[in-house]
């Protein structure tokens, strides 16, 4: 990634092209945009890929899971990444494919919905927010095409049509809306096939919980780059809900009891 | 060719002062005042669309008197300063020191350069996790940089009001106690009463989670009124 910081402290006004209500604009304007500039030599770097992430939609909005484990190559190169994360306060965001860009991608899209909402007076639509991160993704096909693929997963909670809403993307930026839950990254089949079964409609948080970490666990028996929880050693999946009342993360102390329920489920 | 006229550099920043001055006084005022868990911004503004009040960061809030396009424009500089600094190295890193430094000399610079100088002023605030942390800043038309402590007012009348609140102004106020006295204090200078829903007011609350800025609606002011 290249910025010259010297643009940081450029004169408040009299930007030309003027950005609007865009960061990723404002950036471009001043040649600060993230850029990885990588040639096919090294698109045999192994560099460190987050797998499993999942979003189901039940009662009040929608929850969102994702294991721990980022692997490069056949090597487990961290063990607690964080892959869900706020993109505001209606909204969530989660990962997966190469995680460094992954996670750069998360910054500048929490921090383009805020400033597009502080400078607007208004948050975007949730389409809107939606479509934008296709925007992002799409800026990254280059790098896609030589293995460095990212692919998000995006939910969150519509305050017009008063439901949760799920969407899923595909390497060249195509943004699907999804019906009842979503599942991306290495394990993601896996998850799909357990959630296709436990799915219902109108469940309530506790369950809805409860089928997101059985998914982690149903991918993390059959795909060897997603973790399942680790009640030895504290490791939990990251777990958020985005519902009327706003984006919240679940604490690890409250999944202790659905990981053990889950695990003792399994067959 | 006739010689161009000699303009003596007093007169000319004098001029310059004036115009700007008449402009701002026309603008109605907005008092900034702490209270114990933050900092109120508060000013009369019927109709409401056009906010005089708005967030730049987590803990850092903006007002504005004057020309609504001027003092836009400066607010949406503001969001960029602090999303770009924020972004670029860390959230914690975005000081209101460093905004209000930046306003002073685009102010100042707009002041001596430009065909007309900027009708407006600008008030920065920022909290902080205790009140020792709070930064007032005040910045004028022609860039002057002034910290204010405790409390500020800017725009039409700011000098009365300014010796009102030095009066009544006590450190560790509630929240409702702070809307009355600012309230009573502007009503009291523009010498009529002012309904709840022609208010515009925020506050920047150390309670709140990592954006610590929040618009108070008019039931608020309202019951906090006629609380005290």
């Amino acid at each position: 990634m290249t910025a010259s910081a010297g643009a940081i402290g450029a004169p408040l006004l009299n930007d030309e092209p003027v950005p609007g209500a865009s960061f990723l604009s404002l950036l471009e304007t001043r040649g600060m945009q993230p850029v990885w500039a990588v040639d096919q030599a090294s698109s045999h770097l192994e560099l460190p890929e987050a797998t499993t992430v999942l979003a189901v939609r039940f009662a009040d909005g929608v929850v969102m899971a994702g294991d721990r484990r980022a692997t490069a190559g056949n090597l487990i190169a961290h063990d607690r990444v964080k892959k869900v994360f706020a993109a505001d306060s209606f909204s969530a965001v989660a990962i997966s494919g190469s995680a460094g860009m992954a996670i750069e991608l998360v910054k500048l899209f929490q921090t383009e919905l805020e400033h597009y909402e502080k400078i607007e007076g208004t948050r975007l639509s949730l389409e809107g927010k939606a479509n934008y991160l296709a925007r992002m993704i799409r800026g990254h096909l280059p790098l896609a095409f030589q293995g460095l693929a990212v692919v998000p997963l995006f939910a969150g909670y519509d305050e017009r049509a008063g439901t949760g809403k799920l969407f899923t993307y595909d390497v060249v930026g195509g943004r699907y809306e999804e019906q009842d839950y979503a599942t991306t990254g290495s394990g993601g089949g896996v998850a799909r096939s357990f959630l296709k079964g436990a799915f219902a409609e109108q469940l309530d948080k506790a369950a809805a919980l409860r089928v997101a970490v059985e998914a982690l666990i149903a991918a993390a028996e059959e795909d060897s780059a997603t973790g399942g929880p680790d009640l030895r050693r504290g490791i939990f999946p990251n777990v958020v809900t985005v519902t009327a009342e706003g984006f919240a993360e679940i604490d690890d102390a409250d999944l202790v009891g659905v990981a053990e329920a889950a695990l003792e489920n399994r067959p | 060719m006739t010689a161009p006229f000699y303009v003596p550099p007093e007169q000319l920043i004098k001029d310059r002062a004036d115009f700007a001055r008449k402009g701002i006084s026309r603008g109605r005022p907005i008092i900034v005042m702490e209270y114990i868990d933050g900092v109120l911004l508060i000013g009369e503004n019927p109709g409401g669309y056009l906010h005089k009040l708005g967030e730049i960061y987590d803990s850092i809030a903006f007002a504005g008197v004057g020309r609504f396009n001027e003092f836009e424009t400066l607010r949406v500089g503001g969001i960029r300063y602090a999303d770009l600094k924020g972004y670029s190295y860390g959230r914690r890193d975005v000081t209101a020191k460093g905004l209000a430094n930046a306003y002073s000399q685009t102010i100042g610079q707009i002041f001596t350069h430009e065909v007309k100088p900027y009708e407006i002023e600008v008030f920065v605030a920022e909290i902080g996790d205790d009140a020792s942390a709070t930064r007032l800043f005040r910045i004028q038309f022609d860039g002057t940089l002034i910290t204010a402590d405790g409390f500020g007012a800017i725009g039409g009348g700011e000098e009365a009001l300014g010796e009102t609140l030095a009066d009544q102004y006590e450190a560790g106020a509630t929240l409702d106690t702070v809307i009355s006295t600012a309230a009573d204090a502007i009503e009291a200078v523009e010498e009529r009463q002012v309904d709840d829903g022609d208010w515009e007011a925020a506050v920047l609350d150390r309670t709140l989670g990592r954006r610590r800025f929040r618009q108070v609606g008019p039931e608020e002011i309202g019951a906090a009124r006629s609380a005290s």
